[in-house]
């Protein structure tokens, strides 16, 4: 079936399968190994993607409801500016260890942050409940995320 | 390979499914496409809800609050009429899974699941709420309690849908309360629920609904303890009463989240929580 919606700013048309996971046409069929295949149970978060601004886990969605849709995945986030703010707070905040937990944290922060710019430590936790990380032990995530909001606003102000 | 339908309409999803008995049907996805994930089971049709329209909404009608079943955990968060009119509801969606979960797992797909530990059910059973459901016969309604049969089992029929749920208003009721005792604060199953209403008048409780998740096949609302607490304030002595017989009222099993005899002493403990806030 053909689908087309719009992935990182750009309209995409597309043949895919109907019942083939999002994560794995966004990885496969589009390259983008940003996204990661972690637990294929939504447990994990390392697949999270934006679709509709929303944080949702690629892994339990399917190629057909891509349809219509506005997607971004950690390869578009630094299009949006509370993306550019994790990204970059991460880097400085030392959050990132071997990395592959970093994409879905960085969207699910990015959408948080684009609900909710001022966040309080409680909600920053809430909001990265969703993303396991094995390496870090989620201190320095945390932080990065309080500090990127502190970015964003001295850039509003 | 599956073939995936997303209808716009109800008509047209009564229709696919009239015509495909088989069919495997989901809204968000967090619980039906998991299961087929672990089963491997691979249905001829899988049809997605999440594009029909009349699903959607949270609205009053008559006197009551209709949610769609295609509503998302997140947008039932969003509810201000939730949020003040059935608040029990409102606390116990706020604990389900994480944001993404909420971004895209539905009241509806709760109900269908029927899990006993599913957190929305023993709120829906507190708040006396109603499932309507839909077919190319017709529609009907049936109260949560009769809808929930057993784990994984409901009254749905073959060709229904759950099309929403009707749930009383209950901002009078002074207490709404909801615990959710997991393994984690976030994307844990229950091992123990407690869903509460009640109703005082100068400090003595004139009604109380009380009901426990994850202890028993279904949901189960304690009628035993609901009456202990009816003309007696919330107070300890009479909360540790209620959580004896709450805790020998249980049906808990030993699983790999926790022992039956964990369970059945958390169950009694909780009661105590509707003390506290007064």
């Amino acid at each position: 079936m053909q689908v087309r919606f719009t992935l990182n700013s750009r309209e995409v048309e597309l043949e895919v399968a109907g019942d083939e996971r999002v994560v794995d046409v966004l990885r496969e069929q589009l390259g983008l190994k940003g996204v990661k295949a972690g637990c294929g149970e939504g447990e994990c978060g390392a697949c999270t993607i934006l679709v509709d601004g929303q944080p949702r886990l690629s892994c339990l969605m399917l190629a057909a409801q891509l349809q219509g849709r506005e997607v971004v995945t950690i390869e578009g986030i630094q299009e949006l500016a509370p993306g550019r703010a994790v990204q970059e707070a991460f880097v400085a905040c030392g959050a990132v260890q071997c990395g592959f937990c970093t994409p879905g944290m960085v969207m699910s922060a990015t959408a948080l942050l684009m609900r909710s710019p001022r966040p309080t430590l409680q909600e920053v936790r809430e909001a990265l409940a969703g993303n396991i990380c094995r390496c870090s032990g989620y201190q320095k995530i945390v932080e990065a995320v309080v500090e990127a909001a502190r970015a964003l606003e001295g850039e509003i102000d | 390979m599956t073939k995936v339908v997303l209808p716009r309409t109800l008509e047209e999803t009564l229709r696919v499914l009239g015509e495909h008995p088989r069919a495997v049907v989901y809204a968000g996805g967090t619980d039906v496409l998991v299961g087929l994930a672990r089963s491997g089971q691979q249905p001829e049709v899988l049809v997605c809800l999440e594009r029909v329209e009349e699903l959607k909404g949270i609205e009053e009608r008559k006197g009551r609050i209709w949610i769609g079943a295609g509503t998302t955990h997140a947008q039932v968060l969003e509810s201000d009429l939730i949020r003040a009119e059935a608040g029990v509801l409102w606390l116990a969606t706020s604990t389900i899974g994480s944001p993404q979960v909420r971004a895209m797992g539905t009241i509806g797909g709760n109900l269908g699941t029927a899990s006993p530990a599913g957190d929305s059910l023993g709120a829906l059973v507190v708040l006396g709420a109603e499932v309507e459901l839909a077919s190319e016969e017709g529609r009907r309604r049936v109260g949560v309690e009769e809808f929930l049969l057993g784990p994984g089992r409901t009254a749905l029929r073959k060709g229904e849908i759950i099309v929403g749920v009707w749930v009383p208003k209950a901002g009078d009721w002074q207490v709404h309360y909801y615990e959710k005792v997991g393994r984690r604060r976030a994307m844990a199953i229950a091992l123990v629920s407690m869903a509460a209403m009640v109703r005082l008048e100068e400090g003595v409780v004139q009604e109380a609904r009380v009901a426990f998740g994850a202890v028993g096949p279904k949901v189960m609302r304690l009628k035993e303890v609901e009456g202990l607490l009816v003309g007696s304030r919330l107070e300890r002595e009479v909360l540790e009463q209620a959580g004896k017989v709450a805790a020998r009222s249980v049906s808990p099993i030993d699983d790999i989240r926790a022992s039956a005899a964990y369970r059945r002493i958390v169950a009694g403990r909780l009661l105590l929580r509707l003390g506290e806030k007064r």
